[in-house]
């Protein structure tokens, strides 16, 4: 008789458990994610002439395939461009703008841009966190950009979108990425040529 | 004056009959010696004999309740209806105690083998560590080292081996809670233990085929068999992490063999400093309770018991990373990237876990047979781990994973003959993991339902009083069904569609959903023998095969592990490996000088490892990918402990272990060995003064020279805005380090019965600034500086 209380009681336990997991044999959804960024793509507007486009996309995210670099047209010598820079997730249709999110967190992102390799430009922020939320905080977030082209000459443009940067730490303000900590959200070169 | 009466009426009749017979252990039935069988209210008694016989005289016609006391029994009481000479055997039960201690010794049924080389740790040594983690107290073990992600989360590795090699078996059942990761600790609450063991190797099959590395088996308290009701409290407070941890537990038993017993843990710490800076982020949330009930009686019984134990830990701020270059950074900068001020908020990147047990077990003994023992146990374990995330979510999980598992299994021992032993038994499991989508990041572990059979036999036979040997078989089988999704450039990039096309479910755009289900037939065994050459010196010698089938995570794993900036590749196509693993132990006293001695050597074909393989490109930058793989490869070592009591009290203890590990088929050293590493203690014990403790004891850890060099080169644009090519030095090893360490204690009588022990312990009382190679933090930041304990116990 106890023995089989007992075994009765071991049954309705093994049954509570098992009602318990809530999946079933259906099958998994997809994840399509959504915080990945497929796609970079950064403008350089002169005052006048052609527009120069520098895209890096990666469809398969963190898969194996590299992201596809792409530089169309090339900078004038002395001219003065302004920049913006747009990301996308492209999983998604329609793809979705990252930007959004960038400006929310104004405060906890920042871009940089590195000049590199002989290549003669200067870069300055034309945006604040102020732009974005009305927090009276004038350090820059780098969705807006110049870049002066100065003499004929090639090198690297390299943007890098920190999350979580020290924006208060020396150089940080002027775009010096050396003391701005953080983890890398993107970061992406281009070989661009001054004519 | 009325039994006086009655006294003599009795003694007016006929009373010339007698109760003879034979006393027996009712566990081997052994004749008892020197049984006293006494007759309640009457002044006749007597002691069996050599051969366990008794006669008892002068009986009356009438009922008579007969007393029989043993020394090493329980007392028992028989009634008896006497009308003439009656013949009656009686058997006895094992004091409780008794059959605990027969456990604690954990040298013959219970734990793994007789040849079997296992250590145990009893409750003084783990209440010492009752505010840190059973990997911190499975150290004081030599050759159990312990691979850590920061200082909160310890993983034992034994003899070089570690996750899922190595099982844990908490309270009789096998820990379900996805070990296969490496910052994944045990979700185990060392406090509910009453003694821990380890077993070095697969010698211990009762409990699985696949202890490559070997087994740790937690065992509860005991209920006496007595009216008790007991307790403890232990408080401990801690400087480095300003922490306080508190655990109770308490056993209300009765002598008719049931118990109810819980326990409970609090655990609270900020963030923790190594000698020169905060360790941000670094902070320490942990809530478990356990509870039981049961029934012991010497024939049969029942245990109930469940366990919930929950824990959020802060992962070091400074070791989340964003690419291969914010890598190289941490590594050459040396020190942390981002220090704030000291908090007990814990922020992501950190993990939250909850795990639960339960568990009903039942058994009943035969009589000249065994004992027969059925076990059901359910888990469940839900891990959570936390990045750093923009916009909505960034208060998702990056990883929300739940484990439940299934287990049912039963065992017969027959030990109705004192110097043969056996173990059969049968186990099945079915276990379901569900990884939920929500997090919006693709499933690193994929959804899979596993079941499991296992069936084994054992046994141990004494050749001899001195010469003791063991065998035994286990076969596993083990089938995983998973669906997964992989994009459809990994699946080309592996090679899969050639091997595994006819697995693809579903094609989607980007992603293609495949159902591998694939089946492993596991072998293993273990065959050795113990010899006592004279008293308190001994020598076993065991061999033992396992065979692992590959986890979740090898088979499965793909893409990016954002705890660790890695992306990790598993293989469909990995089979099991098997171990061969040879050990000996000897074990001498002479005088004050004990020792112990433990060489080794484990062969392991198709080693499981995850090696560097070149880098992967995104927008995020380059990324370093490992990649399962499986080579032959070769263990060996020696783990040794010496002994020495100067007097009764200052003794000297110091303990070595090597071991050395080796790639056989790229003919170079496997990653992630223990260095050599040395621990000596000066102790002295003083009972008359308060049962006053002192230690002093160095840690030594040599630099491990033997590493495979997996460096690999990156190409990025540094601070300086200037392309560089540079090495990434991942595989070098920290330099060696020596830790000096101070403990104590008094005990006091307080109130009636009760003890209170007061500890004070510095740990790395120099505030040497140090990193360990089984540190996965050791790119970023040091590991803990100077760290004053208090700790208070009350025994009541």
């Amino acid at each position: 008789m106890k023995n089989l209380k007992i075994l009765s009681l071991l049954f309705i336990l093994t049954i509570a458990f098992s009602s318990c997991s809530n999946d079933d044999d259906s099958t998994p959804e997809p994840i399509n994610e959504e915080e990945v960024i497929t796609t970079v793509t950064v403008t350089l507007t002169p005052e006048t002439g052609a527009t120069v486009i520098l895209t890096s996309q990666d469809l398969d995210g963190d898969g194996p395939n590299a992201p596809i670099i792409d530089v169309e047209g090339a900078l004038q010598a002395g001219m003065s461009y302004s920049g913006s820079i747009v990301l996308e997730n492209e999983t998604e249709t329609p793809a979705e703008l990252i930007n959004e999110e960038i400006e929310e967190e104004a405060d906890e992102h920042q871009f940089f841009y590195q000049i590199g390799g002989g290549l003669d430009a200067t870069v300055t922020y034309d945006d604040n966190e102020d732009d974005y939320l009305d927090n009276d905080n004038t350090n820059p977030v780098g969705l807006e950009f110049s870049l002066v082209a100065g003499t004929a000459s090639s090198g690297q443009f390299t943007v890098t979108l920190r999350h979580e940067p020290n924006k208060d730490a020396e150089g940080v303000s002027d775009g010096d990425i050396t003391n701005a900590g953080g983890e890398s959200d993107i970061t992406q070169t281009f070989d661009l040529e001054i004519e | 004056m009325l039994m006086l009466f009655l006294g003599i009426q009795l003694q007016a009749q006929q009373c010339n009959y007698s109760i003879s017979g034979v006393v027996r252990d009712f566990h081997d039935g052994d004749a008892l010696v020197n049984s006293t069988l006494s007759v309640n209210g009457y002044d006749i008694y007597t002691l069996s004999d050599f051969d366990g016989k008794y006669k008892l005289e002068g009986l009356c016609v009438g009922t008579y309740i007969i007393t029989i006391t043993h020394p090493e029994c329980e007392v028992a009481e028989f009634t008896i209806e006497v009308n003439k000479n009656i013949t009656r055997d009686f058997k006895l039960e094992h004091h409780t105690e008794e059959l605990n201690a027969v456990t604690v010794k954990g040298e013959n049924a219970n734990k793994g083998s007789v040849s079997s080389v296992s250590t145990t740790l009893y409750s003084e040594i783990l209440e010492q560590y009752s505010n840190a983690n059973l990997g911190d107290a499975l150290r004081e073990i030599p050759g159990v080292s312990s691979l850590n992600t920061g200082s909160t989360v310890v993983k034992p590795v034994i003899q070089g081996l570690h996750s899922s090699r190595v099982l844990i078996i908490n309270n009789g059942t096998r820990m379900e809670d996805q070990e296969w990761g490496v910052e994944h600790a045990p979700n185990l609450d060392l406090n509910s233990a009453s003694n821990i063991t380890v077993i070095k190797g697969a010698s211990a099959l009762k409990y699985g085929g696949d202890a490559v590395g070997g087994v740790i088996v937690t065992d509860p308290p005991k209920a006496p068999i007595k009216d008790t009701l007991y307790g403890k409290t232990i408080l401990s407070g801690a400087s480095n992490g300003r922490g306080l941890g508190l655990t109770s537990n308490l056993m209300k038993a009765y002598k008719n063999g049931f118990y109810i017993q819980g326990q409970g843990t609090t655990k609270y710490a900020g963030d923790l400093k190594s000698p020169d800076y905060v360790l941000s982020n670094t902070g320490l949330r942990e809530n478990d309770f356990s509870i039981g009930f049961g029934l012991n009686k010497f024939t049969y019984g029942f245990d109930a018991y469940y366990s919930f134990y929950d824990s959020e830990i802060g992962i070091l701020r400074a070791s989340h990373i964003g690419n291969v270059s914010d890598l190289v950074r941490a590594i050459n900068s040396g020190e942390p990237n981002y220090i704030e001020d000291f908090t007990y908020d814990i922020n992501a990147p950190k993990q939250d876990v909850q795990h639960h047990l339960a568990k009903l077990s039942f058994f009943k003994r035969f009589e000249n047979a065994g004992k027969l023992s059925v076990d059901y146990s359910f888990q469940q374990n839900n891990r959570k781990e936390f990045d750093i995330r923009r916009g909505d979510d960034r208060d998702k999980p990056s990883l929300d994973l739940k484990l439940i598992t299934h287990s049912l299994g039963t065992n017969f021992l027959y030990d109705a003959e004192s110097n043969f032993k056996a173990n059969l038994g049968v186990q099945a499991s079915y276990q379901e993991n569900y990884p939920n989508p929500s997090t919006g990041i693709r499933r690193l572990i994929p959804d899979y339902e596993m079941y499991t059979l296992g069936a084994y036999a054992t046994a141990d036979y004494d050749v001899t009083d001195a010469l003791r040997v063991d065998a035994g078989f286990r076969y596993d089988f083990r089938k995983i069904d998973a669906q997964k999704y992989y994009l459809n450039s990994s699946w080309e990039e592996r090679g899969y569609e050639d091997e595994y096309g006819d697995l693809v479910v579903q094609r989607l755009e980007t992603q293609l959903l495949v159902n591998p289900v694939f089946d492993y037939h596991n072998f293993s065994g273990t065959v050795g023998a113990r010899y006592t050459f004279k008293p308190n010196w001994n020598v076993k010698m065991n061999l033992s095969t396992a065979s692992r089938a590959p986890n979740p995570a090898e088979l499965f794993s793909d893409g990016l592990h954002h705890s660790a900036a890695i992306i990790e590749l598993g293989d469909l196509r990995l089979n099991q490996e098997q171990s061969y693993k040879a050990s000996i132990e000897l074990n001498g006293q002479a005088g004050g000088f004990t020792f112990g001695l433990n060489p080794f050597y484990n062969r392991i074909n198709d080693f499981i490892i995850m090696e560097p393989n070149g880098l992967q490109y995104t927008t995020r930058g380059a990324f370093p990918v490992y990649e399962y793989g499986q080579v032959d490869a070769r263990l060996y070592g020696i783990d040794v402990q010496v002994v020495y009591a100067f007097s009764e009290n200052f003794n000297i203890q110091s303990a070595f272990a090597y071991v050395n590990g080796q790639d056989l088929d790229r003919d170079r050293p496997l990653i992630e060995m223990p260095a050599p590493n040395v621990t000596t203690t000066f102790g002295f014990i003083k009972p008359e003064w308060n049962n006053l403790t002192l230690s002093l004891r160095n840690q030594s850890v040599m630099k491990q020279s033997r590493y495979p060099n997996n460096d690999f080169e990156v190409t990025y644009i540094n601070d300086s805005n200037q392309e560089v090519t540079e090495t990434v030095e991942v595989s070098k090893p920290p330099s060696a380090y020596s830790l000096f360490h101070f403990s104590s204690s008094l005990d006091f009588e307080v109130f009636k019965q009760s003890t209170l022990t007061v500890g004070l312990f510095v740990d790395n009382m120099l505030n040497t600034a140090y990193r360990d190679y089984l540190n996965r933090q050791r790119y970023f930041a040091d590991d803990l500086g100077r760290n004053f304990r208090i700790q208070i116990k009350l025994n009541y």
